[in-house]
Order: structure tokens, then C-alpha cells, then sequence
């Protein structure tokens, strides 16, 4: 009886979501970002990834059934007050400053990952998403090559005071996934392990002592200008912080493939 | 409005208050006790951070397989400890909470309180799980990644937080002396009158 009551109680949940993932298989990539302990490949296990960012539409209907996270409602530790959602009319509508189909943005990290708990997911960790955005149209990495760099770095020249775009209008890289680049940053779970403070580049004994094992980051591709943008971004933030153009997408593990169960509920077919 | 009901209405608002004492007020927005997570002490008791309202308290994460600046932090907890008078060291509380579910249990935690000789009754050293730790890490401003062969980077630190869980102050500063600034800071919050005391 629960079980048929909680299949019914997800149902709606699932259908709602409305966003597609896309599966995306095990593999290795070579990380932008080098840390000492990683000497390889950096391994990524199969997940799946939400196909574009989360919209204004799905996160209004997520704060109706969560009101908690209402912007007049929000406890402030989880989202600064004066920045989270301001870009609504009105705590539960979206009003002309921001389209339904627009990616939300002005969501803090903690908003961010309750919305993606409440789809039975969770934030894409960094490699996660730094394995998707290597990929181009056709390849699955095309960073070695200058002219796609050139394309993407256009977009982080181009002023934050334009409009965003709806999402999904960018044609899908090579995995199926849309708007990784051109759109709008994007939290990840593990935003706070980017350990490139403006201390940690300074190697003196005093701030070395603030770190237990091996140091901080450094990068092996300098010329990926589009990740390293990203990380120094993303390690400039806390997670109450919002800001204007950064918003997130959801990913979910997925089993190993000898033991994925065929046709279970929780997994949409792209 | 007659006297008679102006008694009355002072009165049920002097008893809606003493309720709303005893149910517990919700905490503030500020708070970082609202984490829901639940954590358990190395005497293997379950807790939620809530439960630690109404003490002034250190917050900090480490590991206990750290073998660098986790001793520090454990001096520097003890050290603001001697420098307070009875009373205030009495009143504050310090919690550990560890970067390493999987290997610190409560027995090793435990283990840890004893060869540095921590007095339990102020000191908890404790654990989540890893989406807590995530969450705490967060709350707090710490940063940390795990890294190959089980040890954390981490930014590392005291989280002064006051009796309802507001973060009041933060040192960087680690050893047995404590930052001055920091340590005032610890004072101001103890000696400051309020419903701590009387819990």
C-alpha cells in the first residue's frame, strides 16, 4: 500500500519535472584544472544530466509547493534577501523581467540543491559538468580546438547587460546537452572545492597552515580561459550568494549498467 | 478600551510569550542551527544542530586522520578555553564536525576526545553524512575537497556562533594562543545578558 501510494505521490513530481535528462556514459577526461593528487585522466561515472538549466516556470512551480523557498519566505542564511529572486515581480510571479522559459537565475547554492532534492536529484558535481562542456556539436571533446575555444570565449566577452536568452535555443553538443556555454554560469555541488582563494596563491607557511594535505589547484590548460572564467567565478562565491546570470541544472547517478533496472520509474527517456 | 481588558490583554500576551519560551521560538533567519542534518556525537548519540541552541559555541570542521592543522584546531579551541575566566568557560561550547563520515565514526571520534583529553560536557566532536558535511561546509563558508588516498583540503578555522546561531565572528588564526580579536570577540558574546543564561 505505501509503495503504490508513494509511486503515486512521485508521479506527479516526475511528469512535472518536464525536463529531460540526458544519459550520459562513464568515462575519463583531462581536467583543465590540475590538482597534485591527480596525476590522470580525471574518471567520471555514468549520470545523468538535466538536457538544459532549470527555467523560471519550473522554479516558480517548485517555491509554490515549497514555500519555504519564497523569496519573502527564505531564511536568510540560505539566500541573501536582497538579491534571491529579485528579478520577479512578486514572490510567486515572474512578471515581465523574467520569461517562463528563461533560465532562472538569482538562486542561491542551497535553492539551487533543494530544487534538485525535490526532483530526486541533485547539483552536477564539477567534473561532471567540465566533462559535458568539452564537448562540441560533433565531438565529445573539441577543446583542443582554437576555433570552437574562440566561439565560446565570444560569448564571455559579450556585456552581462543583455537579455538571456530562453533556454534550449543552442543547438545540443555532442551528448545531447544544450546551453553549457553561451547562457549562463552554473552552480555545482561541489563549488566550495575549488580552493583558489586569493590566500592560496600566495604559498607562505602562514596560509599553507590553513590547509590539512596536499595544496590548492592549479591549471594545466591555461589556455581554457571558459573554465578557468568558471572556476574563478565560482570559488569567488558563497553559497547565499545569487547573482544576475548564474543559475543550475540537475544531474542524478546512475547505477552501473549490469545492474540498471530497465524502464524504472525515476528515469526518463530522452 | 477599559482597563479591565487592557489587564487582560497584557496578560495573555505575557502568557503567549512564556508559551512561546517554553515551545521554543523559531530560530532566526541568520541561524545556521536550522541545518536539519543529523549529526552524532562520539558517544554515539544522534543530535541535531538546533539542539545546541542556547549556548555560545566554536563551530569547526576537521578529520581526525589529519595530521597537520587538525591538532592546531583542537589547541586553538583549547587555548580561547584558558583564556577565559571560570564562568565564561563554563558557558561557551565547541563543536568538531568531521570532513570524513566514512572513517571518523563515534568510536574513533571518541577515541580522538580521549587522547587529547577533551571535557565532553563542552566538547562534541561529531559527524553527518556527506550531503550534511556539504551543507555545514556551506553554512559555515568552509571550503574543502576531498582528495586521492582519504585526505581533505580544507579551509580550516573557529566559527564563533551566539545562542541562537548566528555567526558573530571567524579566525584563520590556529595554536594554542588565540587570535586577540577573536578571543574578545568570544568574551563580548559570553558575557553578553541573555535567554542563554538562563537555559
Amino acid at each position: 500500500m505505501r509503495v503504490i501510494l508513494l509511486a503515486i505521490l512521485l508521479l506527479p513530481t516526475v511528469a512535472h519535472a518536464g525536463s529531460d535528462y540526458v544519459k550520459v556514459p562513464a568515462g575519463a577526461y583531462r581536467s583543465a584544472l590540475k590538482y597534485e593528487d591527480i596525476k590522470d585522466d580525471t574518471q567520471v561515472a555514468a549520470f545523468e544530466l538535466m538536457k538544459t538549466p532549470v527555467t523560471n516556470a519550473q522554479f516558480l512551480a517548485f517555491v509554490r509547493t515549497h514555500p519555504e523557498w519564497q523569496r519573502d519566505r527564505v531564511a536568510s542564511v540560505y539566500a541573501e534577501k536582497a538579491n534571491y529572486l529579485s528579478h520577479w515581480s512578486a514572490p510567486m510571479q515572474l512578471g515581465d523581467a523574467a520569461r517562463p522559459q528563461q533560465p532562472v537565475t538569482h538562486v542561491s547554492w542551497f535553492a539551487a540543491s533543494a530544487y534538485c532534492e525535490a526532483q530526486q536529484a541533485r547539483l552536477p558535481t564539477w567534473n561532471e559538468w567540465e566533462y559535458m562542456a568539452a564537448a562540441d556539436e560533433t565531438r565529445r571533446d573539441a577543446r583542443g580546438d582554437p576555433a570552437w575555444r574562440e566561439r565560446i570565449l565570444g560569448w564571455y566577452a559579450k556585456p552581462s547587460t543583455t537579455p538571456i536568452a530562453d533556454v534550449g535555443q543552442l543547438p545540443p553538443n555532442a551528448y545531447g546537452v544544450q546551453d553549457l556555454h553561451g547562457l549562463i554560469w552554473e552552480w555545482t555541488e561541489d563549488f566550495a572545492s575549488m580552493l583558489v582563494s586569493s590566500d592560496d596563491r600566495s604559498q607562505s607557511d602562514a596560509n599553507r597552515l590553513k590547509f590539512c594535505g596536499a595544496g590548492s589547484l592549479t591549471t594545466q590548460d591555461r589556455d581554457n580561459f571558459a573554465v578557468l572564467m568558471r572556476v574563478a567565478m565560482l570559488s569567488s562565491l558563497e553559497a547565499a550568494n545569487s547573482t544576475s546570470n548564474l543559475g543550475f541544472r540537475c544531474a542524478r547517478s546512475l547505477p552501473e549498467p549490469t545492474s540498471s533496472p530497465p524502464g524504472s520509474p525515476l528515469t526518463e527517456s530522452p | 478600551m477599559t482597563v479591565v481588558n487592557m489587564k487582560r490583554v497584557l496578560l495573555a500576551l505575557m502568557l503567549g510569550c512564556s508559551t512561546l519560551a517554553i515551545t521554543a521560538a523559531p530560530l532566526p533567519p541568520e541561524s545556521v542551527l536550522q541545518q536539519a542534518s543529523t549529526f552524532t556525537d562520539q558517544a554515539g548519540k544522534d543530535f541535531q544542530l538546533a539542539d545546541r541552541r542556547g549556548h555560545v559555541q566554536l563551530v569547526s570542521m576537521f578529520y581526525t586522520s589529519c595530521t597537520y592543522t587538525c591538532p592546531l584546531m583542537i589547541d586553538s579551541g583549547l587555548g580561547v578555553q584558558h583564556a577565559l575566566k571560570p564562568i565564561q568557560r563554563d558557558a561557551l561550547r565547541i563543536l568538531l564536525v568531521s570532513f570524513d563520515p566514512q572513517r571518523d565514526t563515534p568510536a574513533v571520534l571518541d577515541a580522538l576526545a580521549i587522547k587529547r583529553h577533551l571535557d565532553t560536557s563542552h566538547w562534541t566532536l561529531a559527524r553527518t553524512d556527506d550531503a550534511g558535511v556539504r551543507t555545514l561546509a556551506a553554512l559555515l563558508g568552509v571550503r574543502y575537497r576531498k582528495i586521492a588516498g582519504g585526505d581533505f583540503n580544507h579551509t580550516s578555522g573557529l566559527i564563533l556562533l551566539d545562542a541562537e546561531g548566528r555567526i558573530l565572528a571567524k579566525t584563520d588564526q590556529l595554536g594554542a594562543v588565540p587570535d586577540p580579536k577573536f578571543l574578545a570577540a568570544v568574551k563580548a558574546a559570553l558575557d553578553k545578558p541573555g535567554p542563554a543564561a538562563g537555559l
